[in-house]
């Protein structure tokens, strides 16, 4: 008999192997407006970050004593802090801190919460409740509260923040990954693995996991937005990166007293962090949106 | 509204749909025109995506966001409905069309009561007042035979089971006594027995309600058993159109042609039963072939057919086909090409008896239900398996079959290890296998693997199709690690899919595709025994046809040893050399196939038999119904499970009280041949074949 197949059609369109498949993947991105916004907003500041040597006028660390509390001016375009540091350079050097830090710290949550809902998913039974009510009793606390507890356990550092936001956001991934587990768990593809006789990590990682991946990227992009919240909040209360490190939570924080005098010097590291947590959600919005519009 | 009776209720001509996609517009129905008349019942038959709901759906205008009619008129009564706002739509129709769908749970509203449900139709549509609404429902329940009308009102749907819930939906449908009621496949999500009976009450319909009838099914032999006209659609188009006989006995298209061949039929000969594929697939509705769209995969296909698309022409009155030689066709002038006619005694001929490779001796397994109460409470058992035993001899087939709820899955989920048996003794191999298989050894393993039911998730969405076949290779280390890829490949072949499909994802695969790659994955490590669950269930009839041959074809040549999972009676005939009938946890016959399909038979096998839809407009079956529905097996009856049902209770003494109490004994009518029944064997004897057929014309 004549072997199947002289139409490929719909499959001719994804054919030829991983690369194809990846701009595919890719090039959903590039159907929807909004998430072009969003991703040229992110990239800007990523290019920001990266030439940051290069953009910034004046060193961020450096202090002018005769110019305080400056509106913008030539030499100092966005005006100065309380220190007569350049806020421009600190915002730009600034930018390094929070990108560095906020995917950083997305990515140990997201690890954390992987195995967490894995485990828990897909074992069941008493596993699955002890992991459950752990991660409930984190999530009841109220974030700030929990931030306030950890950073004054351990103390205000780069890593201790990446610490508390592991902490606090792994339990929600756990959640999400746990239902989409017990969904993926009922498929026949899982019990022929078992019936293969492999180990249950294997089944975890290789079977489910890859299968899980669309909503955990999408709720990984919104959560670096909430990373990037979370930040600049620590860094308002005092609990984010020691000075005099540049921390856009910290400027607001300190040119918050001297409002009366500078208005702009709290204007500019919140539009900051505004935009790029506006543009990830925009981001991280268009993608799911233009992911499910044909389903 | 009444109508003159010369207007059809519906004329649908040159109807075209399309859809939008992502890449542009598919036409997913292309020029498909019939025509109902009042009190007809019409059938459109296809295979999955041929877009027989999709001209359901425009008939109602339920076409979605994206679907749109490009072409053609939809006369309804006499008025196109084609190409008019909403409103006017809503006023047309009005309570005139009905439809019902295939899932019944889903059409019904889960949060409200069944009488409130059918009362709203009457009230929004006719005004009525509450009480005389719930009256005409009763009525209506009553008509369509639902055993306690007034009882079932004040229940919720999910107290009720699928096949009553479908009559409730019928209902429904009729309240407003509708000139047109579609409907889209009702019986595909119900068990055979109980579609038997919603059958029956459709084929009343017609006669007692004059109501026009538009039947959607991919299923041949339903289609037989309630209309008289048919449409035959492929690739949306209307390829065939006829009357019930002509298109089954005396096709004018080659494509209907090929389905005849491709239906398992409940003949006596085992020749009969073999099944013809149709090779190729379905083109997709956004790469149609120039000329006749079923000219790739026609074994007839002259250059002419490439070049041109046919017209729907009249060949004979009332029979029309969409081919350039139709005329040929209708005549029986083309025959099979030989290579597809097979060496039937080269396949069913099997070795002699061997040993027995798996042997299940009183196996139960039970599953532990909640108990009623918050702490304490009796404990209460889902009596799934219950004293079940069956043995496989190696090279042999077993076919165990029964309805939904019968334990066949969960039988096959402990054999595998997926499940730990409560009791009983199972051996594969002369190895104890009662364990669950994280505790087995890899040997044992790799010697018993499994072919799953629905191949949209037998296969891992994010791996290719190679690696998926290459895993088990590695695994149990089928062959030397450097000739994998090279194993991977010719299990490909093997497969009849070829080495371009090792880099391909499951989802650009065709269900009957992904099935063969769960074949291939199966038979990796080279099994000594491969459990097959319903792997055809969900795959369209020509695609049955190839993987069952397929799996026949495996076993002659690696000499696997089967065991095989249906609820489909007729197409296990030819695969199977012994059959199992399951009801209710038990096995109520054991036996060799012919032994089962002839009498004697156990009273479950008999109605199990006469249920199943034959696409054979000559053939005679016996009508038995069994009444009532299958018990619950967390109390299953006592004595024989199925005195609730049985239609042949009467014939022992005192209508049968023995049933009730004793459990029945194995009665056996040949050496291999056991029934569990308290009838003796010389009535059962007695009984009429359930199936024959009027002349023994085999075509082709």
């Amino acid at each position: 008999m004549a072997v199947a197949e002289t139409t490929s059609g719909r499959a001719g369109r994804s054919e030829g192997g991983r690369w194809r498949r990846t701009w595919e993947g890719i090039s959903i991105i590039f159907r929807s407006g909004v998430a072009v916004v969003g991703l040229v907003v992110i990239l800007f500041w990523v290019f920001v970050a990266i030439l940051a040597p290069l953009l910034a006028p004046h060193d961020p660390l450096a202090q002018d004593s005769s110019a305080i509390n400056q509106a913008p001016s030539s030499r100092y375009p966005l005006g100065t802090d309380n220190l007569g540091r350049d806020i421009l350079s600190r915002l730009i050097y600034g930018s390094r801190t929070i990108l560095i830090l906020a995917p950083l710290s997305v990515l140990a949550s997201v690890a954390v919460g992987i195995f967490l809902g894995l485990l828990g998913g897909y074992s069941g039974g008493l596993v699955d409740e002890i992991v459950m009510r752990i991660l409930d009793a984190i999530m009841a606390f109220p974030t700030i509260l929990l931030y306030l507890i950890i950073i004054s356990a351990i103390g205000p550092s780069a890593l201790n923040v990446v610490l508390a936001i592991t902490f606090v956001g792994a339990p929600g991934v756990a959640r999400l990954v746990r239902s989409l587990t017990l969904d993926i768990r009922t498929r026949d593809y899982i019990r022929a693995a078992e019936t293969r006789g492999e180990n249950r990590f294997y089944i975890m990682f290789f079977e489910i996991l890859p299968n899980a991946r669309g909503p955990i990227i999408i709720d990984s992009m919104l959560r670096v937005g909430y990373a990037i919240f979370s930040i600049g909040t620590l860094g308002f209360l005092g609990l984010g990166l020691p000075p005099p490190t540049p921390d856009w939570g910290g400027m607001i924080s300190e040119a918050r007293k001297f409002i009366w005098t500078n208005p702009l010097g709290v204007l500019w590291p919140a539009l900051a962090i505004s935009s790029l947590v506006v543009a990830l959600n925009l981001f991280a919005d268009g993608l799911r949106e233009e992911s499910t519009r044909y389903n | 509204m009444q109508q003159p009776r010369d207007i059809p209720v519906l004329d649908v001509k040159n109807l075209a749909v399309s859809y939008e996609t992502r890449y542009g517009d598919v036409q997913a129905v292309r020029d498909v025109s019939f025509t109902i008349q009042r009190g007809e019942a019409y059938s459109i038959v296809g295979e999955s995506g041929c877009g027989k709901s999709t001209v359901a759906f425009s008939i109602v205008s339920f076409l979605g966001r994206n679907g749109k009619i490009v072409d053609g008129h939809i006369m309804f009564q006499g008025r196109d409905l084609v190409g008019r706002p909403q409103e006017e739509l809503r006023h047309i129709r009005g309570d005139q069309i009905a439809m019902v769908y295939q899932d019944p749970m889903q059409a019904l509203n889960p949060s409200m009561r069944l009488g409130d449900q059918m009362a709203e139709v009457l009230i929004a549509h006719r005004g009525m007042e509450q009480k005389e609404a719930e009256e005409k429902c009763i009525q209506m329940l009553e008509r369509v035979y639902m055993p306690d009308p007034a009882n079932v009102m004040r229940r919720y749907p999910h107290q009720i089971s699928g096949g009553q819930q479908q009559r409730v939906v019928i209902a429904m449908a009729l309240l407003n006594g509708p000139s047109l009621l579609i409907m889209d496949e009702p019986t595909t999500a119900l068990d055979v027995t109980v579609e038997a009976t919603v059958l029956d009450l459709v084929a009343e319909l017609q006669t007692r309600f004059d109501t026009a009838i538009m039947y959607i099914s991919h299923n041949l032999g339903v289609v037989a058993r309630v209309s008289d006209e048919v449409g035959v659609m492929y690739a949306g188009e209307m390829v065939e159109r006829a009357s019930v006989a002509d298109a089954y006995l005396r096709p004018g298209h080659p494509y209907t042609l090929a389905l005849m061949h491709c239906v398992p039929r409940l003949g006596m000969d085992k020749s009969s039963s073999y099944l013809y594929p149709i090779r190729g697939r379905v083109p997709p509705p956004s790469n149609l072939p120039p000329g006749c769209v079923f000219e790739p995969r026609c074994d007839f296909a002259r250059p002419v057919c490439r070049q041109r698309r046919p017209e729907l022409r009249e060949v004979e009155p009332g029979h029309c086909a969409r081919c350039h030689f139709a005329e040929q066709v209708l005549a029986g002038e083309l025959r099979l090409p030989d290579d597809l006619i097979p060496d039937l005694d080269k396949m069913t001929t099997r070795g002699e008896g061997a040993e027995r490779i798996l042997s299940v001796e009183h196996a139960r397994t039970y599953y532990e239900a909640p108990s009623k109460r918050l702490i304490g409470g009796k404990k209460q058992y889902v009596k799934a398996v219950d004293d079940v035993s069956v043995e496989v001899r190696k090279g042999r087939t077993l076919g165990i079959v029964g309805e939904s709820g019968c334990g066949k899955s969960t039988l096959a989920k402990t054999i595998i290890g997926l499940e730990t048996p409560t009791d009983g003794k199972l051996e594969f191999m002369g190895v104890d296998i009662s364990t669950p298989v994280s505790q087995r050894d890899l040997d044992l393993i790799k010697n018993l693997q499994m072919v799953f039911q629905n191949p949209d998730s037998t296969l891992n969405p994010s791996f290719s199709v190679g690696s998926q076949i290459a895993r088990p290779t590695r695994r149990f280390r089928a062959v030397p690690h450097s000739q994998v890829h090279a194993e991977v490949i010719r299990l490909l072949d093997m497969m009849r899919l070829g080495a371009n499909y090792y880099d391909r994802l499951p989802r650009q695969l065709s269900g009957g595709e992904k099935q063969r790659v769960g074949i291939a994955r199966a038979i990796a490590g080279r099994p000594e025994l491969v459990l097959c669950d319903e792997p055809v269930s969900s795959l369209d009839v020509s695609v049955q046809a190839a993987v069952l041959n397929l799996l026949l074809q495996v076993q002659q040549e690696m000499g696997t040893t089967m065991a095989f999972i249906a609820h489909d009676l007729s197409v296990v005939r030819f695969f199977c050399d012994t059959i199992a009938v399951m009801y209710l946890g038990q096995v109520v016959e054991f036996g060799p196939a012919e032994a089962i399909y002839a009498p004697p038979y156990h009273p479950y096998t008999e109605a199990l038999l006469s249920a199943v839809p034959i696409p054979d407009p000559r053939t005679e079956q016996k009508h038995i119904r069994l009444s009532g529905t299958v018990p619950s097996a967390l109390n299953p009856p006592g004595g024989c499970r199925f005195h609730t049902r049985c239609p042949r209770r009467h014939m022992l003494p005192d209508g049968g009280r023995i049933c009730e109490v004793e459990v029945p004994p194995w009665q056996c009518a040949t050496e291999e041949h056991r029934i569990f029944c308290h009838i003796p064997l010389e009535e059962l004897r007695k009984m009429d074949k359930v199936v024959t057929v009027e002349e023994e014309t085999h075509a082709g």
